[in-house]
């Protein structure tokens, strides 16, 4: 299968060379940065999560699709250190790891930006940069902020980023919701992350918010991380993606390599081609619609005609 | 920086062409305390006006003393609101305090020293109390202070009854150590002729220490954030809990300061006062700025809240009006400084 790049990255960054070079790395690299084998998660007798494999790399990004519900924010909490895993293993940089908190799981390089708990609206853009990891200066009970040095760091970073702002001191409240999360992107990197996780990053965005983020994603893969992209949106993981991890009521319904699937395979497996026919009868009981009708219908021909081709699992 | 290979350049070192150099004016606008200031320099010229007399170095002493009284503890009130919660049981805890100095050092004809140590570590104890229950409760710091407000109240009449056998403490001025403690609370200072009240430095100090620690700590980053989200905060490893529970014993340790200068001004505590003067150390820090919801204000806000609050106290008497008509303003400045805060901070925020 040819990777059709249609990616609305920069040019500099070329997908298809990038993926060139990739022997494989589920078999060919001995260790991950993180890998997931058949781990889950189960509260009492409530199975949340459950055998799911996935792993990621330095330079890659690793994205989790799924519908709501589907298990994706335990999956996360798992490896941000939230909740523990209760079967499975997880290993970082190929040692088995039990991460019991957020800090455990910073000291060991992930860091995980969440949607509407990146920052503090009202604080100037480089104290929430620097928040909870000021720079100070000067010795014992005069210790003092450098202010100047944190924010000509928080305008370096954030132009390393591509996001030039006008003035790092205005509340961050002010900035779209995508500057915000650069700025949280910008500063998990900074402080060290080796392993990025966003949490539905584009959610809430519009189309060209979304699109500036995804390019910030790929400005963090090329910067050596190792990148978890959470998503429901197909359209979005594609372009960015180079694995794809599909979860479908706590369980994986598939995990594939960028070379081994295409986005109407991605996307027709997230929406599942039963509902959407389960859709379209819908419609024709209600009557009407003609027009709809016939396009889902078609959809649906789509839906089963590739199901799963790619599959290596 | 983890890679800095891969990092384009950076932009040149010139001048943003999209920031119109924020002039003076503006800049000024965007503080938390300006709307304080306006009113303070409005109140302050009408007084001068209709009462002359308040231009005269001693009044102004007075009036100075008057605020230092309420700008004490709004330091640490201020600080508490904009860490997002707020104390209603200050007036009393600063008799508790005034009390427990007293009545220990009676009681046990100990050193009056010591009765004031024993104060301080009650008075970061109550704090400590207020911040712990909070903390692992979960409940808005309106009720958890609200309950150590009356609980306090109890323990003030209560405990002094028990001890001293009467509703006001026994005199403690020729105790040892009363002169000498009396020095560092209750002394004045003579300047140029004029008596000026120790508490006016001590609020002075505070306030300065208070902004330092707010605007160029950690502490004070943290202070910003847990009252802007906690939530947040904590997500990028902020101590809130810490942070929340220091500003409590913050607001203990000024509730310890003015319950000291109580006690060494007249050498007795009635135990059944403060109560009320919780309010007027929140309307100073909401005058001053400080956001009711936090994340947002300054010291030199309340600092100037409660100036406005000690020229408004005097300035009615020099103006040989009936003191009866003062809580009247003062609510309706409370109003005002809150109205006007809102829109100087909504236009801050879109500038």
């Amino acid at each position: 299968m040819t990777n059709t790049n249609n990616s609305p990255a920069p040019e500099r960054i070329d997908q298809a060379t990038l993926l060139q070079e990739q022997t494989d790395p589920l078999t060919h690299t001995p260790v991950h940065l993180l890998e997931l084998k058949d781990v889950g998660k189960h509260y009492g007798n409530i199975i949340a999560l459950t055998g799911v494999t996935m792993a990621v790399d330095t330079g890659r990004v690793t994205c989790v699709l799924g519908d709501n519900g589907a298990g994706k924010s335990t999956l996360i909490k798992i490896i941000a250190g939230l909740h523990q895993h209760t079967t499975g293993t997880l290993e970082i940089m190929g040692a088995e790891r039990k991460l019991n908190s957020p800090r455990e799981a910073l000291d060991s390089g992930i860091a995980a930006v969440y949607q509407d708990l990146a920052v503090v609206s009202l604080m100037p853009i480089w104290r929430n940069f620097f928040l909870g990891s000021e720079l100070t200066k000067g010795l014992g009970p005069f210790k003092s902020l450098d202010v100047e040095k944190m924010k000509k760091i928080t305008k370096d970073e954030l132009a390393a980023m591509g996001i030039d702002l006008r003035d790092v001191e205005q509340p961050i409240g002010q900035l779209s919701g995508g500057e915000r999360q650069c700025v949280a992107i910008a500063r998990a990197v900074h402080f060290g992350a080796k392993v990025l996780i966003l949490d539905e990053p584009t959610a809430a965005l519009g189309v060209k918010q979304s699109g500036v983020v995804l390019r910030y994603i790929l400005q963090a893969r090329d910067r050596g991380l190792g990148v978890i992209f959470i998503t429901h949106n197909p359209h979005h993981a594609f372009p960015v993606g180079d694995r794809f991890l599909l979860l479908k009521r706590g369980k994986s319904i598939g995990y594939y390599d960028k070379k081994d699937i295409t986005i109407d395979e991605l996307t027709s497996q997230m929406a599942g081609g039963a509902e959407l026919a389960e859709l379209a009868h819908e419609l024709e009981q209600s009557g009407g619609h003609a027009d709809v009708l016939a396009e889902v219908k078609a959809e649906v021909a789509d839906a089963l005609d590739t199901p799963a081709a790619g599959r290596h699992s | 920086m983890t890679n800095t290979l891969l990092t384009p350049p950076t932009a040149p070192k010139v001048a943003d062409e999209r920031v119109a150099s924020k002039g003076a004016i503006s800049t000024l606008l965007g503080r938390p305390e300006f709307g304080a200031l306006v009113g303070a320099v409005a109140m302050f010229a009408f007084f001068a006006f209709v009462a002359p007399v308040f231009l005269q170095p001693s009044s102004f002493a007075t009036v100075l003393y008057g605020s230092s009284t309420i700008g004490i503890m709004a330091v640490g009130v201020s600080l508490l609101m904009i860490g997002g919660e707020f104390d209603l049981s200050t007036g009393v805890a600063v008799i508790s305090s005034a009390l427990s100095a007293s009545l220990f050092s009676w009681y046990f004809g100990t050193n009056v020293w010591v009765g004031v140590v024993l104060a301080l570590v009650v008075s970061l104890a109550v704090g400590f109390i207020n911040g712990w229950i909070l903390i692992k409760t979960n409940l808005p710091s309106f009720i958890v202070t609200l309950a150590t407000f009356l609980m306090l109240t109890g323990l003030n009449l209560g405990l002094t009854r028990l001890i001293g056998g009467s509703v006001s403490t026994p005199s403690i001025a020729d105790m040892d150590g009363f002169e000498s403690a009396r020095a560092i609370f209750a002394s004045s200072v003579n300047i140029a002729g004029v008596e000026v009240k120790i508490t006016v430095f001590i609020w002075i100090a505070l306030v300065a220490v208070a902004s330092w620690i707010l605007l160029r700590t950690r502490i004070g980053n943290w202070i910003f954030a847990v009252g802007g989200d906690a939530n947040a905060a904590r997500a990028v490893g902020v101590p809130v809990i810490r942070t929340k529970i220091g500003l409590f014993m913050g607001v203990g340790f000024c509730a310890w300061i003015l319950g000291m200068h109580n006690l060494f001004a007249f050498a007795t505590v009635q135990s059944g006062e403060g109560i009320g003067n919780e309010f007027l150390y929140i309307i100073a820090a909401v005058i001053g700025g400080c956001l009711l919801t936090g994340g947002y204000g300054s010291a030199v806000g309340g600092a100037i809240g409660a100036f406005i609050f000690g020229m408004a106290n005097k300035g009615i008497v020099y103006a040989e009006w009936n003191p009866d008509w003062f809580k009247f303003f003062l609510g309706l400045m409370l109003l005002l400084a809150t109205i006007v805060n809102l829109v100087v901070k909504k236009r801050a925020e879109t500038k």
